[in-house]
């Protein structure tokens, strides 16, 4: 049997998912960020789902590493601090919709690393810092097999609204 | 003994167990309680548990307030009414950083030298522009080929000798016969193979020193900035713009250099992309061309040991690239010719409007590159082509034959694919003679029309309708379908 050549894949990239984050906000999150330098900052992101695919933020919540060692290139947060923020969150009527942290000399994009120990459903929020400088920051959520993150759209409230 | 307990699910995990927050379980163990809910619940197994059935270290477990690891682990009993919480660790942290900035003197690399290390590299120990210091950038470097193929063959033979301390090395293929030829990588014994696997044992029996990562993968806007942002340089040895295009876009977004090598018949081109001193591949080719100008290695061929010359050129770049040394090809392009044996050099100055490494950059994140080239456009237009001109399977062709039926078979491929193979009784009219062969062929005749694979020939239908054949068909899947269904002795090219 002769086959018609084969069709390739025809799907699109889906859309991205946003998460609205205000410029004031995103402004806190590089000046921790640049703060924190040469070391990592980390934090929660307190916030709400407003549809299947948009989240929005409410508030920053910064926290400190709990690394001992590697504090320039490891952040950790660990259990009772996570329980903690979740009972913060709740007492606002809000979620922890996801987590930031810097990569000090390095790209807002997620490291092995950070693929390796990535929670499904939350947002991580990556702060490049070049230099003491905070520079690009992005948003990623995990893929459901592990494999990657998917990259999520930073938008300003506002332009919602 | 088992136990009725209760296990809370935390937030980010709540997607998997319909929305619930605890779950009842009968079990007698933390562990066993554990391996329940992920039974129930299949999703949740990947992300409590590593490839290795281990519970993931960010994974956090609790039995009444008392964290499982100051217990007896999954061992640890549980009697009735225990509640067991899973509580995430939030933690991650930057890639591994580039050897870039130069180690200041006070400063021990952490790449020491062994004793077998000291003798495989003697030749480079000796040349005072590697030397022990250039060694151990080379060791504690991490370089990622694009491509177990033509080009990733010879760059990665010679990187990993090199003694390069990571190679990271991305495909999805298989090896076969065709490759044989150029992919010096693999073996016959390797036909069928992962070109993952067989790469891997290939380059870890050349130098065992060395870490290999393998990313069996199809590179994607999904994965590239993943996989490429855990390399301080990236090799190019991809055979198609899609790709290409996506690596170079990665590249200037994770501020990494791109080693770029492309080979076509008897001519190949190597640079160095680095948008942070120079110029990147969109400063050069702002578009790719139409799908179907340029020809692929596959459709037009390439000389064996060109690869082998480009490659090696790329694998030279990125070691001067790790050890700093000598002239780069960052602003230029090397072309390379193979039949006339010349190499040229162009200068290649940064585009100022280049719309991702320009003063303004329009694009500013990894996009849909298959349909920036045109691919799915072209491959639906070529289908449709295909489909929508009169045509006949090989086995209607050769049952015509076997009837004696009049009619004439037309080979409109090239003399030299012919002297490779042909159908017995066709008739060879290459396809750039056809308009100047018209009058040697009858309308009244019935004409089958073929070439290696049917779309040649598809274009000398609608040619030869267009001035007025009528009873002109295409021969669908041209001599390779021939080759599969009806004489398998005819070979395959």
């Amino acid at each position: 049997m002769v086959t018609p050549p084969a069709n390739p894949e025809g799907e699109r990239l889906p859309r991205a998912p946003r998460l609205e984050l205000r410029s004031e906000m995103l402004a806190k999150l590089r000046a921790q960020a640049a703060a924190a330098y040469p070391e990592e900052a980390c934090g929660a992101l307190l916030g709400r789902k407003r549809q299947s695919d948009s989240i929005v933020v409410k508030d920053l919540v910064a926290v400190p590493n709990a690394r001992d060692s590697e504090r320039t290139r490891r952040y950790l947060i660990g259990p009772e601090h996570v329980v903690g923020l979740e009972r913060a969150a709740g007492a606002l009527g809000l979620d922890v919709v996801g987590y930031y942290h810097s990569h000090p000399d390095a790209a807002a994009v997620p490291s092995e690393f950070d693929r390796d120990h990535a929670w499904p459903f939350y947002i991580y929020v990556i702060v490049g810092v070049r230099s003491g400088d905070a520079a690009k920051v992005r948003a990623w959520r995990l893929l459901e097999d592990r494999r990657g993150f998917e990259p999520v759209l930073i938008v300003d409230e506002d332009e919602i609204d | 003994m088992t136990s009725a307990i209760k296990i809370v699910v935390p937030t980010p995990l709540r997607q998997y167990t319909e929305g619930l927050e605890s779950i009842e379980i009968e079990a007698g163990s933390v562990g066993e309680a554990l391996r329940q809910l992920i039974t129930r619940y299949e999703p949740l197994r990947n992300h409590l548990y590593s490839e290795d059935g281990r519970l993931r270290d960010f994974v956090n477990v609790y039995l009444n307030e008392e964290d499982i690891r100051y217990l007896e682990r999954e061992e640890t009993d549980v009697k009735e009414g225990d509640e067991i919480r899973i509580i995430p660790s939030i933690a991650g942290g930057s890639p591994p950083r580039p050897p870039r900035p130069p180690p200041s003197a006070t400063q021990t690399s952490a790449a020491e030298l062994s004793l077998e290390e000291v003798r495989r590299y003697s030749r480079h120990l000796i040349m005072p522009e590697v030397g022990m210091e250039g060694q151990k950038k080379l060791k504690s470097a991490r370089v990622l080929i694009v491509g177990a193929g033509g080009l990733g063959s010879p760059a990665s033979l010679y990187l990993a000798a090199a003694g390069v301390g990571t190679l990271g090395l991305v495909d999805f293929d298989v090896v076969e016969y065709s490759n044989l030829q150029r992919q010096i990588l693999h073996g016959t014994k390797d036909v069928g193979r992962s070109k993952l696997d067989s790469a891997r044992e290939r380059l870890q029996d050349i130098n065992p020193e060395i870490e290999i990562e393998t990313h069996d993968a199809r590179l994607g806007s999904d994965n590239a900035l993943g996989i490429l942002g855990g390399y301080d340089i990236i090799v190019d040895g991809t055979d198609n713009f899609p790709t290409r295009y996506l690596v170079n876009d990665a590249c200037v977004l994770l501020g990494r250099p791109n080693v770029y090598g492309s080979i076509f018949r008897f001519e190949g081109q190597v640079s160095i992309f680095d948008a942070r001193s120079g110029p990147c591949y969109r400063c050069l080719y702002q578009e790719p061309p139409p799908p179907g100008l340029v020809p692929s290695c596959a459709e037009g061929g390439v000389l064996g040991v060109l690869p082998g010359i480009v490659g090696a050129l790329q694998a030279n770049e990125a070691i001067k690239l790790i050890l700093g040394a000598g002239d780069s090809l960052v602003g230029r392009l090397l072309l390379v010719d193979a039949l006339r044996i010349r190499f040229r050099e162009l200068k290649l100055r940064k585009d100022p409007d280049c719309p991702i490494c320009g003063i303004e950059p329009t694009i500013t994140e990894l996009i849909d590159y298959e349909a920036f080239c045109g691919i799915r456009e072209a491959a639906m237009e070529q289908q449709n082509r295909a489909t929508g001109i009169p045509h006949l399977t090989v086995n209607e062709v050769k049952k015509k034959l076997d009837r004696g039926d009049p009619f004439r078979i037309i080979d409109v491929r090239e003399p030299h694919e012919w002297d490779i193979c042909h159908i017995e009784g066709a008739e060879l009219i290459p396809l750039g003679d056809l308009p100047a062969s018209l009058n040697t062929l009858d309308s009244a005749e019935e004409l089958v029309i073929h070439c290696r694979s049917g779309s040649r020939s598809a274009y000398a239908v609608e040619l030869l309708r267009q001035a007025g054949f009528a009873k002109v068909y295409n021969m669908a899947g041209g001599i390779l379908a021939w080759s599969d269904d009806i004489d398998p002795s005819l070979p395959k090219y």
